[in-house]
């Protein structure tokens, strides 16, 4: 294991964002935000592109200014701060790796700036690290894309900084190395035990490495808790749409001081925890996720007791190794996505078969009916899927 | 040949036979046109090179070195032996690097000004660094000669270095400009979040990366001005560069010292543009 | 989608929006700091200058006894009327130049850009380092290489092609030097690299799977380069035609090398009227009509074309 002695965590430091508004004339890009960020803990700020998680990030930064609102980092007010004033580092999307200087120098930069005693060892130690001891005096063009994104996140994690900020880093890896690097970000912050603030796009990623997700959207944050908590109990569609897949249903709620609520939905009763009801009304969104619904040959009767239940067709079956992606068909014409795990293969259950869908009630989450049912979901896809008239 | 296919042999129509891959002079012709024409205009461009260095070792007739007389390394050995063009050539150095100088600095400044700011006033410098560039060398000249007289202004050294960096400039700014737009922003916001204050930044990032444009601008206005005739001439009088030498000489008699120049003219350029090609080249190996 | 959306995104990408203070610098004066020296001297050196000329063509006098200035618009006429055959030939050589030396530098710039492989960096030298070589030298050389009785005129002659030429009115006899043809041919080689580079830099930025897609979708190879490649091309012809043809009008080097009296530029007549005729007003009323000639057809020509930033 190598010697981390020189890269300590600083002490806890909070990074609080308060009240934070940033315009771009009279577009909002950031719309009055509010986050803390516990010290030590690897926060993953999620989102489509132009949510305002970048510039948000930038803001944390030093390197755009908010129009409004604070920033601190335990108790100390940045808001104004110049980059080179805040105990912040980067890690950019492009890398922004010095082309002029080699690696060694590269990640050397940030303690000569600061006259730190010493460099050479630090940045040994800081090499070895990142596994890119042999590459030390090679430029930047000579490197692969791993490896300038060792380069840069070795360049920042070196100054000790109260907050890493990581700009979608691993945007410019293939898959491979992306998963790979994931594993390896997750263990260097625990090991190090710096606060990492991760922007990215991909929900696989940020809940792949992070301890909290907030989700933003439109400069607001919609939901902030732990993955799993995030993805099993969505307060908002935009959520549920975002993280992984959702079907939905509409559905009127009754009965609603019970534990189990009762929902209606299209004559079919179906029954949602209390405490995964998410709306003021009564008119929802029932919502649950592919995975976990059961599929069945509707002759077998196999619906177990207590379970959520509905009939329909199968109208397309894709195999994609790991599970198969059912389409059914609902009588009154709504289509739910289903995805089995092939542990079985149940030959009767293809396109045209009569099927009966069924999942445990828990699983089931209802949300407010006003928000959009699209919400979350890729525009590209909404697209094709509407010229498909499916 | 009837074909009649069954359980144990099936029969084909035979495949016809297999076309001939086209060949022959015409056609080699045709697919290479593009790359016989570039030969052909480099051999146009390279042409009078060819002939000044060849006739460098002429030993004329006459006053004229327009005939082939016989080899001689005369004009090499004795290479100040033309009265003036020494002279001529240590001024238009001076005048050269001067002007170099100058036109770097200001034009470095400017082409920043222009490239990194948003003020208003913007565009109209932009028109005006361009004009310079869209004007004819005779416009340019008689104008600062007119102005010149009008003043009673004497024309000599000094004249022709304003003139020059007068006109130089607009070239080491595009030139400079061109490398800033290449450099990324990004660049600089990594340095500050590593602690580098602005003028830090600059000395060390931006700075270092704009260089190689500096260095390209410097190279260019010191051959615009070394090799500058029509606005020198305009604005000289008595005052002899050496191109203002070259054309006196067409005039009165041209000696083969002036192809030992050009000759030289031509492989020290050479030199330095492939030694800048293996620096940059070294710099992207290992 | 709105410009404030539009400078969000670009926030997002990581780049500074224009409006910030992205550029590391003090305050608010310091781009016309920046900017002063430069556009001091060149507000000094080059447009008083030409302000000065215009005053200088309305003045009457001579230059024993002095100018004054008289708002003589005449001179305008005058110069004019005297001088307009050198004025139309000087457009009509300058413009017969460009376009030979667009017909010889595109196919060079396109075999740098597309088909040098390696050789790339090194064509790009060949072309680059004539032009560090006295230009005036290199004309001179034209001079032995075009003298009569030489290798080229002779050839020339002997395979009749200069009756041809002499029928097209561009040589007279059996010389070529002291013909528009020499004079049109050093126009063109002078300011063959200005062609060249811009050219060339056109076409290096295209992506050369544009021309694979043409012909996937039936186009011939000629008209694959009609409809793709020209077009794509043309900032870089615009840019190039325009340093050969501004420089190419005002010439009077190879006019004077190359030519004889008979075939004089307008550049030439400005010079001697300067330096031997001593009639600074006609020189400076031509020297000016030149200028604003050039300014006029460059703006319609750079509108027509359609380019909007060339600098």
């Amino acid at each position: 294991m190598t010697d981390s002695s020189t890269v300590q965590p600083r002490s806890g430091a909070d990074l609080n964002i308060v009240n934070v508004t940033k315009s771009f004339g009279d577009f909002v890009a950031v719309d009055d935000l509010t986050l803390t960020i516990p010290s030590g803990s690897f926060f993953a700020l999620l989102g489509p592109s132009g949510c305002g998680k970048t510039t948000t990030l930038r803001m944390v930064a030093g390197l755009e200014e908010p129009t409004a609102g604070q920033i601190l980092i335990g108790s100390e007010d940045v808001t104004y701060a110049k980059p080179y004033k805040r105990p912040v580092n980067t890690v950019f999307q492009s890398y922004a790796l010095f082309p002029h200087l080699d690696i060694f120098e590269n990640v050397a930069f940030g303690l000569r700036r600061r006259h730190v005693k010493d460099v050479k060892a630090q940045v040994e130690d800081i090499l070895e690290l990142t596994e890119l001891t042999p590459l030390a005096r090679r430029k930047p063009n000579q490197l692969s894309g791993g490896q300038q994104q060792r380069v840069a996140l070795a360049r920042a994690l070196i100054n000790r900084p109260a907050v890493l900020l990581l700009d979608e880093p691993l945007g410019a890896l293939d898959l491979k190395l992306r998963r790979q690097m994931q594993l390896e970000l997750k263990g260097i912050q625990t090991e190090v035990g710096l606060t990492f603030v991760h922007v990215t796009h991909d929900q696989e990623e940020a809940m792949t490495m992070a301890d909290t997700i907030a989700v933003m959207n439109e400069g607001r944050v919609e939901q902030m808790g732990a993955p799993v908590d995030l993805y099993e109990n969505p307060r908002t569609t935009f959520v549920a749409n975002f993280l992984g897949q959702s079907n939905f249903f509409d559905a009127v709620l009754s009965d609603r001081a019970a534990a189990t609520v009762s929902a209606s939905v299209h004559g079919n009763r179906l029954g949602v925890p209390a405490a995964r009801v998410n709306s003021p009304g009564d008119q929802v969104h029932l919502g649950i996720r592919p995975e976990k619904i059961t599929l069945s040959a509707s002759e077998d009767h196999a619906v177990p007791e207590g379970h959520n239940a509905l009939s329909g067709v199968v109208a397309d079956a894709s195999f994609i190794g790991v599970s198969t992606e059912y389409r059914v068909d609902l009588p009154w014409g709504a289509q739910v996505t289903v995805f089995e795990q092939n542990t079985h293969h149940d030959t009767r259950i293809v396109p045209g078969a009569n099927v009966a869908l069924s999942w445990d009630p828990v699983h089931t989450f209802a949300l407010d009916a006003s928000q959009s049912v699209d919400a979350g979901i890729d525009s590209e896809v909404l697209q094709a899927v509407a010229a498909t008239g499916s | 040949m009837a074909t009649t296919a069954t359980a144990t042999s099936v029969t084909r129509t035979p495949l016809p036979p297999p076309v001939k891959r086209p060949g022959g002079i015409i056609r080699w012709i045709r697919e290479h046109i593009i790359q016989i024409a570039a030969a052909a205009a480099l051999f146009y461009m390279f042409l009078p090179i060819f002939v000044v260095v060849i006739f460098s070792f002429n030993d004329p007739v006459g006053r004229y070195n327009d005939k082939w007389v016989q080899f001689s390394t005369d004009a090499w050995t004795d290479f100040c032996g033309v009265a003036g063009m020494c002279d001529s050539l240590k001024l238009s150095i001076i005048i050269a690097l001067l002007a170099t100088a100058a036109t770097v600095i200001l034009g470095t400044l400017t082409a920043f000004a222009i490239s990194r700011y948003r003020f208003r006033g913007r565009s109209s410098g932009n028109l005006l660094i361009f004009m310079p560039m869209a004007t004819p060398e005779v416009v340019m000249g008689s104008s600062l000669l007119a102005l010149f007289v009008t003043l009673g202004i004497p024309r000599g050294t000094s004249t022709i270095l304003i003139a020059h960096i007068m006109f130089c400039l607009s070239f080491v700014v595009v030139t400079v400009k061109a490398r800033l737009a290449s450099l990324d922003s990004r660049l600089e916001q990594a340095a500050m979040d590593l602690y580098a204050n602005e003028r830090t930044t600059f000395w060390r990032i931006t700075f270092p990366l704009v260089l190689p444009g500096i260095v390209a601008a410097a190279l260019l206005a010191f051959s615009l001005s070394f090799d500058d005739f029509i606005v020198t001439n305009f604005v000289s009088e008595t005052t002899v560069t050496f191109p203002i030498f070259v054309w006196g000489a067409a005039q009165r008699g041209t000696p083969p010292q002036i192809n030992v120049v050009g000759s030289l003219m031509f492989l020290i350029s050479l030199a330095i543009i492939l030694i800048g090609q293996v620096i940059s080249s070294r710099r992207k190996k290992v | 989608m709105s410009a404030g959306a539009a400078l969000a995104e670009v926030s997002d990408q990581g780049k500074p929006p224009p409006t910030a203070s992205g550029a590391p610098g003090k305050g608010k004066w310091t781009p016309y700091l920046l900017l002063l020296p430069g556009a001091l001297w060149l507000a000094v050196f080059f447009v008083v200058p030409m302000i000065s000329l215009l005053g200088t063509s309305l003045q009457t006098g001579s230059f024993e006894e002095g100018y004054e200035q008289t708002f003589r618009f005449a001179n305008y006429t005058e110069a004019l009327s005297e001088y307009w055959p050198q004025f139309v030939r000087s457009f009509v050589y300058a413009g017969i130049a460009t376009l030979l030396c667009l017909a010889i530098a595109y196919p060079l710039a396109y075999c740098i850009a597309f088909k040098s492989g390696r050789w790339r960096n090194t064509l790009l030298v060949l072309v680059i380092a004539p032009f560090f070589t006295s230009f005036l030298i290199r004309t001179l050389a034209w001079q032995t290489i075009l003298a009569d009785n030489g290798v080229v005129t002779g050839t020339l002659n002997a395979l009749h092609v200069t009756d041809v030429l002499n029928f097209l009115g561009l040589t007279e006899g059996d010389r070529i030097l002291a013909t528009p043809l020499a004079v049109i041919t050093g126009l063109t080689y002078n300011f063959l690299p200005f062609m060249v580079l811009p050219i060339y830099a056109a076409l290096d930025r295209m992506d050369p799977r544009l021309i694979e897609a043409a012909q996937d979708l039936y186009c011939s190879p000629w008209k694959s380069f009609r409809k793709v490649t020209w077009p794509l091309s043309l900032p870089g012809v615009v840019a190039g035609t325009l340093l050969t043809f501004i420089p190419a009008a005002g010439d009077y080097i190879n006019a004077q090398l190359l030519g004889s009296p008979a075939y004089r530029m307008i550049g030439n007549v400005i010079d001697s009227q300067f330096f031997r005729v001593l009639d600074y007003p006609t020189a400076a009323a031509l020297s000016f009509t030149l200028m604003a000639t050039i300014l006029v057809l460059v703006s319609f020509y750079v509108r027509r074309a359609g380019t909007e930033e060339l600098v």
